[in-house]
């Protein structure tokens, strides 16, 4: 049955809820809660089932290559004494962590073979990740194999992006709208640089790969702010986005100005959980679950129950994908954005017809921001109102005034290493207000230049200072758009000092959803992850 | 023998009945017959070497008993012995089906190593290409590899037919193979040239051959060595080989070999220099340099593994 549905895998589809309708499958962290929803006024948003991965990928990788978009094939482009850098995406991506071997270090591996073959010396590889956490050995090795570590980082030309190195980093140029773009030096100073993605969702990949993951903050603030969030409509979609807008006139700077690049993308599908296996119950519709599907599902969850919350946040983390490649695309960055954006599309789209009073939405224990980490409050903020709420193209799936329903323990928790400044954040300026824009204007600067916060995040695991402002700017335009939040089952503490409303259950978040969308209101519950975007019409 | 003599013991041992003797004094059809003169009598159905059965060893039963010794003494013998450092099992993943597994040969223990280090869905359903003359000299010695190691005879003095249609024919069913394209361990420390098994049974049956690299082990028990010493060891799997369009074995053998030393050199250095080396097809030699025989050694010393037996003084 797996391979006959991996062979021909079905499209999303949007259900109507009506008595038949067995409970529903709600991500809750690191655990699930099986709701039922009101019948007669409730659809669910199913994704697509997972796209068949490319049959031979090494090929596939190969063949981008040699035959690149707008781009002359990779071998013509290295030569003996040049200055090669390869950057590649940051542990923020897949999500979850994909198993052995990742894309990144498929394709690495390839490129690094030609350069061999062209007798290139000089080749840095740089995790490109901006304000984001550094990585460590295991994620490294995790990510690019023991070969290509060993092979570099004892030298030291394996490294993570420092984007607060006063040496490591150059201006290259002001964009048409006077946005400075900034670039890690040795990226910038390389005869080529080879960027590796991996395009998970609509918003990764294009020029946001160079722009932003090698600059530092002072190119960031341009675009990582609230207005132009609050312009973003979404920030899934490049098209009526903002956010990609002001990356893509820092791209025309980098390539007047900057290295020449060579940009390698790639999509995964929607194998999240995997066709079998402990997790495979996660991404089939409820309806279609076997006695064995139930079986483990029960065993899961009273497993899960007895367990501590580090326990069970440990068995989560250990999770890994068994993500298939779905397509690669080589050459010059707009024409493979182009082409990557169309094949996460073609995974993720699902069409729905109009919005809804009332968005519900199950929100699991990872984001781009906690791998192998605590998911804290304000990372339940940025997954709900940040990402799911903006995983829609035309408009929001919920209509304006609307209300979103979101289910998460929303644990007044955080990892101390990996996001001091969220503490801050948390305990001192969302005490004060919840307003993006109030805080955008009174802290940001001054959590951007602490020093403690930098000393941390060039020499420890942390993020940035001003990151925790990001992830509340990600929901601005969730928070602008809608009449109330609504978090069910969380640390009510927690809940409210984000200015959200906690509910028990379910049936008590849609009692106090009446007060602002009125009686018997149209509810859509959007069943992701895996990953889905509507199509909303 | 005096007081044996005087005890009486050597009268009373003639004595004894012996069940022997007496089948001796019988007449046919007690025993044996004679072969009367001018008659050509019929070979004897040969059960050994190349002509072995080993189809039992992979019933059901000796599958489940290989298993547990390899998973149990086998890997705890490994370990103790040889403290393996695996790589390039990744390289591995997109494979699916039977495959050939082709690694160079120093020691006895390198079988052993290599059925605990292949990883899984290949590692229960192997067989391992052993040499006929050697491990199948007689059924015992037969029936043990063959359970122990799910051995099959491989004739390394001759080209036959037979062992080779018994490998294609099990690699057709879907067992993997593990074969060491040397034909026999390394006498001196060096490599052997690569003869063209795997890649023949390779083109012969349209699989993948994975190139892999021993090292570490004739620091163990190196030919011509009884007992072992703990040293350590090194597994490297190489990225799969196919047979190009109209590639004819030698030609083959020669590229697995290629790997084999491109993934020696990995081992030795890192692997962004070894493929720089591979691609200016200066990666140095499995088989060592033609000279004489002290220099030969003389060479081996900066590659050899030091043993890791500490060295203890005497009390004085």
């Amino acid at each position: 049955m797996a391979a006959e549905r991996r062979l021909a895998p079905r499209p999303g589809l949007v259900m109507d809820v009506d008595r038949s309708t067995p409970p529903i499958l709600f991500h809750h962290g690191e655990g699930f809660r099986l709701e039922r929803l009101p019948a007669g006024r409730s659809r669910i948003v199913y994704p697509a089932e997972p796209l068949a991965g490319l049959p031979d990928p090494e090929g596939a990788i190969r063949d981008a290559l040699l035959n690149p978009l707008d781009s002359d094939p990779l071998p013509s482009l290295l030569r003996p004494g040049m200055k090669l850098t390869i950057a590649f995406d940051d542990v923020s991506l897949p999500l979850p962590p994909m198993k052995r071997p990742d894309i990144r270090q498929r394709i690495i591996e390839q490129v690094l073979d030609m350069a061999a073959a062209a007798g290139v010396d000089d080749v840095h590889l740089i995790a490109a990740l901006a304000l984001h956490r550094r990585m460590t050995e295991d994620e490294l090795r995790h990510t690019l194999g023991d070969r290509v570590y060993d092979a570099f980082a004892p030298q030291g030309a394996l490294y993570n992006h420092d984007a607060e190195d006063p040496d490591g980093m150059v201006e290259l140029g002001r964009s048409a709208h006077d946005e400075l773009v900034t670039m890690n030096r040795r990226a910038a100073e390389s005869d080529l640089l080879v960027y590796v993605n991996i395009n998970l969702v609509a918003m990764d990949g294009g020029w946001k790969s160079t722009a932003t993951g090698l600059a530092d903050y002072r190119a960031l603030r341009h675009h990582h702010n609230v207005h132009t969030m609050q312009q973003s409509r979404s920030f899934m979609d490049r098209p009526s986005s903002e956010l990609h807008r002001s990356n893509w006139r820092q791209g025309e700077v980098i390539k007047a100005h900057g290295p020449r690049i060579f940009q390698i993308e790639t999509t995964v599908n929607n194998n999240t959980f995997g066709h079998d296996g402990p997790l495979a119950v996660l991404q089939k519709r409820e309806w279609e679950w076997s006695g064995r599907d139930r079986a483990s599902f029960m065993a899961m969850q009273a497993g899960l129950k007895a367990m501590p919350v580090a326990g069970r946040r440990g068995v989560f983390n250990r999770w890994l994908a068994p993500y298939e490649l779905t397509s690669v695309q080589a050459g010059a960055v707009e024409p493979v954005h182009e082409s990557t954006t169309a094949n996460v599309l073609a995974q993720h789209l699902v069409p729905v017809q109009g919005q809804t009073d009332v968005l519900t939405m199950g929100l699991p224990y990872i984001c781009p921001y906690n791998v192998n980490s605590v998911m804290n409050p304000i990372l339940v903020m940025c997954l709900g109102l940040g990402y799911f709420f903006n995983l829609y193209r035309g408009r929001p799936l919920v209509r304006e005034g609307g209300v979103v329903i979101m289910s998460h323990p929303t644990r007044w928790e955080f990892h101390p290493a990996h996001h001091p400044s969220y503490i801050d954040f948390f305990e001192q300026l969302l005490a004060e207000t919840t307003d993006p824009a109030e805080l955008e204007a009174k802290y940001e600067e001054q959590f951007a230049t602490d020093e403690w916060y930098v000393h941390l995040y060039r020499t420890g695991y942390a993020y940035h200072g001003v990151h925790p402002f990001y992830m509340w700017y990600w929901g601005a335009h969730a928070l602008q758009w809608l009449g109330r939040v609504i978090v069910v089952g969380g640390d009510t503490r927690a809940v409210r000092r984000m200015g959200f409303q906690p509910a028990s259950t379910l049936s008590d978040a849609l009692e106090m959803a009446s007060d602002v969308v009125g009686p018997s209101p149209t509810i859509t519950h959007v069943h992701n992850p895996p990953i889905l975007m509507a199509d909303v019409e | 023998m005096g007081i044996a003599h005087d005890l009486g013991v050597v009268r009373l041992g003639r004595r004894l009945p012996s069940p022997t003797r007496a089948l001796r004094a019988r007449s046919f059809p007690l025993r044996a017959p004679t072969v009367p003169g001018g008659v050509e009598p019929p070979e004897a159905l040969r059960r050994t070497g190349v002509y072995f059965d080993t189809g039992w060893s992979r019933r059901w039963a000796a599958r489940m008993c290989r298993a547990a010794i390899v998973e149990g003494p086998m890997r705890a013998m490994v370990q103790v012995l040889a403290s393996p450092r695996r790589e390039g099992a990744d390289r591995l993943a997109d494979l699916d089906g039977a495959v050939i597994f082709a690694a160079n040969h120093h020691s006895h223990i390198d079988t052993s190593l290599l059925l605990t280090s292949i990883p899984e869905p290949w590692r229960h359903k192997i067989v391992v290409g052993a040499a006929a003359d050697y491990f199948f000299g007689t059924r015992l010695a037969g029936a043990t590899a063959a359970l122990m190691i799910g051995a099959i005879p491989i004739e390394r003095a001759r080209v036959g037919r037979r062992s080779a249609d018994l490998a294609a024919g099990l690699i057709d069913d879907g067992w993997s193979l593990l074969i060491y394209p040397e034909g026999g361990r390394s006498p001196d420390g060096w490599g052997q040239p690569f003869r063209g098994g795997a890649a023949y049974l390779s083109v012969r049956c349209g699989v993948p051959v994975v190139p892999i690299h021993v090292g570490g082990t004739s620091a163990i028990l190196r030919k011509g060595r009884t007992m072992p010493t703990p040293a350590e060891a090194t597994v490297t799997f190489g990225a799969p080989l196919r047979p190009e369009d109209g590639e004819r074995a030698p030609r083959f053998a020669a590229r697995i070999e290629d790997a084999v030393t491109a993934l020696a050199d990995e081992v030795s250095t890192d692997w962004y220099s070894a493929r720089k080396r591979a691609h200016a097809s200066a990666s140095g030699t499995l088989t060592g340099p033609d000279v004489g025989l002290w220099r030969r050694q003389w060479a081996l010393d900066g590659r050899r593994t030091p043993p890791t037996r500490t060295r203890r003084w005497p009390d004085l």
